[in-house]
């Protein structure tokens, strides 16, 4: 790699990064000089990564992610690490420990989340494009409350090694840019096997986009447009699935029962993974070290106590309870079977359709404090969360725009046809640009 | 009727692997500092993630496949979840309720003489915690320092059914136990803490004890015996066994209740996300076994004549069967007899009192001192002499003499043919002792040997027995008697 520097000094009026590398280095390759923002959950070398979290402050990890190292293979300047929900665990990024991001289309609205350090900076202009991950929704939540496009990529398509867990069996890190082209491209990047993650397909994505959607058949599932999602959003959406039939798809109506226990399952998943996956911040490795003149139980508590924020903590409560004897098979297990349904759900539907349409959130960006109540917040997910229990790929893009505010249409496809609702988002850009 | 004690054990072996269970780090730690064989991965780094050796678990399929354990179709890996500093992620991946392989069954020789079935239950893989080093004493802070070097080093847990009935049943399982590994080249019991055993204790009727922490064959054993005498004195007194887990403390060979908190760990197991199930029973046709100490006992009763028990003895060890069969190499018709009684009975023993590892003697010199003594050119006591001495001067590694040199030496050959040494001690040994010529002839038939015994001193043990009887019976007949 050639050793060519770039400055990187934003003015970050909406608090998207958490780390800025004034003088980031990149090499040569695609993406040579290109500045690319890693949301902070993702370790890179020398960069102190915290996953918005005190109990990770000073963290600096000796080696990069996966798809780091593909980023500088590729020439890219790791321009910043990205605000974020801690450890991933919101929708808003207002669960920080380091304050939150604004929405840079509404600075009184939140950006949406867990990755909404990565969605800001794009909207805000500070970059092209970004690396954000997706539990729940976590990458089309804050494309679609900040106007731009971010796909969750099928799970195994793209490495996690490397990415401070939060829930393994859903979470894929996957790209976020301007545009379609740009997400395309940087798919392209951080596609592939990589022995590292056991659980990573090998499907590299070296794809040409192509917006002739002649013939396409689109599923329509109306729990995507039933209670709970604002009628101006369902509307912009259903305007959106309008254009893609001029353009020469189909749409047929179908239903995914299962959603009826998504959250359910959802929330059970990750929280129980959770709390396993957060065990090991203890503050004997890294970290605020605890007070060493207590006996160790008495002090790992006390880190774990004053280092998680309450979201965390709650989380952590939830998933420990869930997988508890006695309860795991009311709770974990049965979370399971649920997930199973929805899988089975999705098969059935795409054994008729190519792709399923409709609205990434139920809502615009919230305001800031407007989702204090968390059970709320949990709700706000529902049309995300499905895609991450089937594992099946899930790409918003922007459509319209309600009292100001932009909207996402979310178009999910089978597993590893990534490259399909790429072209379905790209015939929408291109038609309505 | 006894109380009858029924045991039952979970053996954890480390397999002797290259590198760690879930990442390439080196697993030949034990001379290097600590935490120098580490990663992100076996340090629990965050965003590491563990990739199955293939290694591993084709060792683990070797053993299921000797033990006669049926390997499931699909296993899985889960965490155990418990907060310890030595755990670097908070949860050790392991087997839960999808193991590698169930069933199964090692065969001991039973207390009652005969071979016992041992049934397992099952056998699993997982990975080795670090270790915790207590510093400092009363006076001054304690603290404690983590070496996660081990961390990550694989492990099997073979878990048997409660079907011993002794401490020596115990022992004798994990002899044998540990002799199958060693066959299968999975394991070295030479490796400190390459062993580890829970015992589970209990006297027909009454509540089963689990005691850990046992780190030694030895120990085993011990803390059984230590446990048996508990429980009997208890239930004597007409008190009840509590259900409960106890360490044992092996430096005072005692058994001590663990704090109650250790006792009410809910693990919440669920299985490991970053690991896809294992499918791996096809790989069991490819596996070729080694012969395995059973094989190899009989066959050292069929081609080397020797007894049972010393087959037994024999091929109880890897190391030992195989420097058998490099001893009496060179001519199995003449020197296996005494091979097998040498090594097994002799030679051990006098290993054992030198505490001295077998890696040290040459094969080469036991034949050596073997073929002299199946040449008839010394006695077997002085056999045992230059054994000791050949000994001796390897301990203290110096330049080892060859047997015949030391017989040479010491002037240790027999005095066949050379009577008149041999007539000489038994002239001076009557005369010493009229009273043992009195009784002899009083008819008193233990007068005889004291005689031969006190000629044999004379000659430092030299004189070929035989000659010596012949001679002895002559020379008091030729006194009249």
């Amino acid at each position: 790699m050639a050793a060519h520097t770039l400055s990187f000094d934003p003015d970050d009026r909406y608090n998207a990064f958490l780390t800025t590398c004034s003088r980031a280095e990149y090499g040569t390759g695609p993406l040579q000089g290109i500045a690319v923002a890693v949301k902070d959950n993702i370790s890179t070398a020398g960069i102190e990564t915290t996953c918005a979290s005190k109990i990770l402050k000073g963290y600096i990890p000796p080696y990069d992610a996966h798809v780091v190292g593909l980023l500088k293979a590729a020439g890219a300047a790791v321009a910043g690490k990205t605000n974020m929900d801690e450890f991933g665990m919101g929708t808003t990024t207002e669960n920080s420990a380091f304050g939150p991001t604004l929405n840079p289309c509404d600075t009184r609205r939140v950006p949406g989340g867990s990755s909404g350090g990565s969605a800001a900076a794009i909207a805000g202009g500070m970059v092209k494009m970004a690396l954000g991950t997706d539990t729940g929704g976590s990458i089309r939540c804050p494309a679609a409350f900040c106007g731009i496009t971010g796909l969750k990529p099928t799970y195994g398509r793209v490495s996690r090694f490397g990415l401070i867990a939060y829930s393994n069996s859903l979470e894929q890190i996957g790209p976020m840019g301007r545009t379609v082209r740009d997400v395309s491209t940087l798919m392209g990047i951080i596609a592939g096997h990589d022995r590292r993650d056991s659980t990573s397909q090998d499907r590299p994505f070296s794809h040409t986009l192509n917006a002739d959607i002649t013939g396409l058949k689109i599923g329509i599932p109306g729990e995507y447009f039933g209670p709970g999602v604002d009628p101006e959003v369902a509307s912009v959406v259903r305007k959106a699935i309008g254009r893609l039939e001029e353009l020469g798809a189909t749409t047929v109506p179908c239903s995914i029962p299962s959603m009826q226990y998504a959250l359910a399952a959802y929330y059970v998943t990750c929280t129980s993974e959770a709390s396993s996956n957060l065990a090991r911040f203890d503050g004997v490795r890294y970290g605020p070290a605890p007070d060493t003149k207590k006996p160790w139980h008495e002090a790992f508590r006390e880190v774990r106590r004053e280092g998680f924020g309450p979201e965390v903590r709650r989380r952590i409560m939830l998933g420990t309870f869930a997988l508890s004897s006695g309860y795991y098979g009311k709770y974990y297990a049965k979370a399971q079977v649920a997930r199973q349904n929805v899988r089975t759900d999705f098969t059935r539907i795409f054994s008729d359709v190519d792709v399923i349409a409709g609205p990434t959130m139920p809502s615009i960006a919230f305001t800031l404090g407007e989702k204090s109540d968390p059970l709320s917040m949990y709700l706000a997910d529902i049309l995300t969360v499905p895609a991450n229990l089937a594992g099946i790929p899930a790409i918003s893009v922007p459509c319209g725009k309600v009292r100001g505010m932009p909207v996402g249409l979310q178009i999910m496809g089978k597993h590893f046809e990534d490259e399909r609702v790429m072209d379905v988002a790209f015939a929408y850009e291109q038609a309505v640009a | 009727m006894e109380d009858q004690v029924i045991v039952g054990l979970e053996v954890h072996c480390q397999l002797d692997t290259k590198s760690k269970l879930f990442c390439g780090c080196s697993t030949d730690y034990r001379s290097d500092g600590p935490n120098t064989h580490v990663c992100p991965v076996c340090l629990g780094l965050p965003g590491a993630m563990p990739v199955i050796n293939r290694r591993a678990i084709e060792f683990a399929m070797r053993v299921a496949k000797a033990l006669n354990c049926s390997v499931l179709e699909e296993s899985e890996f889960s965490r155990k979840n418990y907060f310890y500093p030595d755990l670097d992620k908070a949860y050790q991946i392991t087997q839960y309720d999808k193991p590698l392989a169930e069933g199964g069954y090692l065969e001991i020789e039973g207390d009652e003489g005969g071979e016992r079935k041992i049934r397992l239950t099952r056998i699993h893989v997982e990975e080795d915690p670090g270790r915790l080093v207590h510093m400092g004493n009363a006076e001054r802070g304690k603290y404690s320092l983590v070496d996660y070097n081990r961390a990550g080093i694989p492990l099997i847990e073979i878990v048997s059914e409660p079907d011993m009935r002794s401490p020596r049943e115990a022992r004798k399982f994990l002899n044998k136990l540990r002799a199958t590994l060693e066959y299968l080249s999975v394991f070295d019991s030479e490796k400190e803490g390459s062993l580890r055993v829970d015992a589970n204790i209990s006297i027909r009727g009454s509540e089963r004890v689990e005691v850990k922490n046992i780190t030694s064959y030895k120990g085993v054993e011990k803390a059984l015996l230590f446990e048996i005498t508990r429980q009997k004195n208890l239930l004597r007194r007409g008190q009840k066994v509590d259900r409960e887990t106890r360490h044992f403390l092996e430096a005072r060979g005692v058994t001590q209740s663990a704090r109650s908190k250790e006792q009410e760990h809910d693990y919440r197991y669920f299985p490991e996300p970053d690991l896809r199930p294992l499918r791996v029973r096809s790989w069991l046709e490819n596996i070729v076994l080694p012969e395995l100490p059973d094989a190899r006992r009989e066959r050292f009763i069929a081609q080397y004549g020797c007894s049972l028990n010393h087959a037994r003895t024999l091929t109880g060890e890897l190391k030992l069967a195989n420097f058998f069969e490099q001893v009496v190499k060179a001519d199995p018709k003449r020197l296996s007899t005494l091979a097998s009684t040498w090594i097994a009975d002799t030679l051990i023993g006098e290993l054992n009192y030198r505490g001295m590892s077998l890696d040290r003697v040459e094969p080469a010199a036991i034949t050596g001192l073997l073929e002299i003594l199946e040449k008839g050119l010394i006695t077997d006591k002085s056999g045992i002499e230059v054994l000791r001495v050949m000994l001796d001067q390897r301990l203290k590694n110096e330049s080892c003499e060859p047997p015949a040199a030391i017989v040479a030496r010491l002037n240790l050959g027999k005095t066949t043919g050379d009577t008149g040494a041999i007539t000489t001690a038994i002239e001076e040994a009557i005369n010493e002792n009229p009273r043992a010529l009195e009784d002899y002839r009083a008819g008193k038939g233990g007068a005889i040997n004291f005689l031969v015994g006190q000629v044999m001193k004379k000659t430092r043990g030299k004189a070929d027995p035989g000659e010596l009887n012949r001679l002895l019976t002559e020379s008091l007949k030729n006194k009249g008697v």
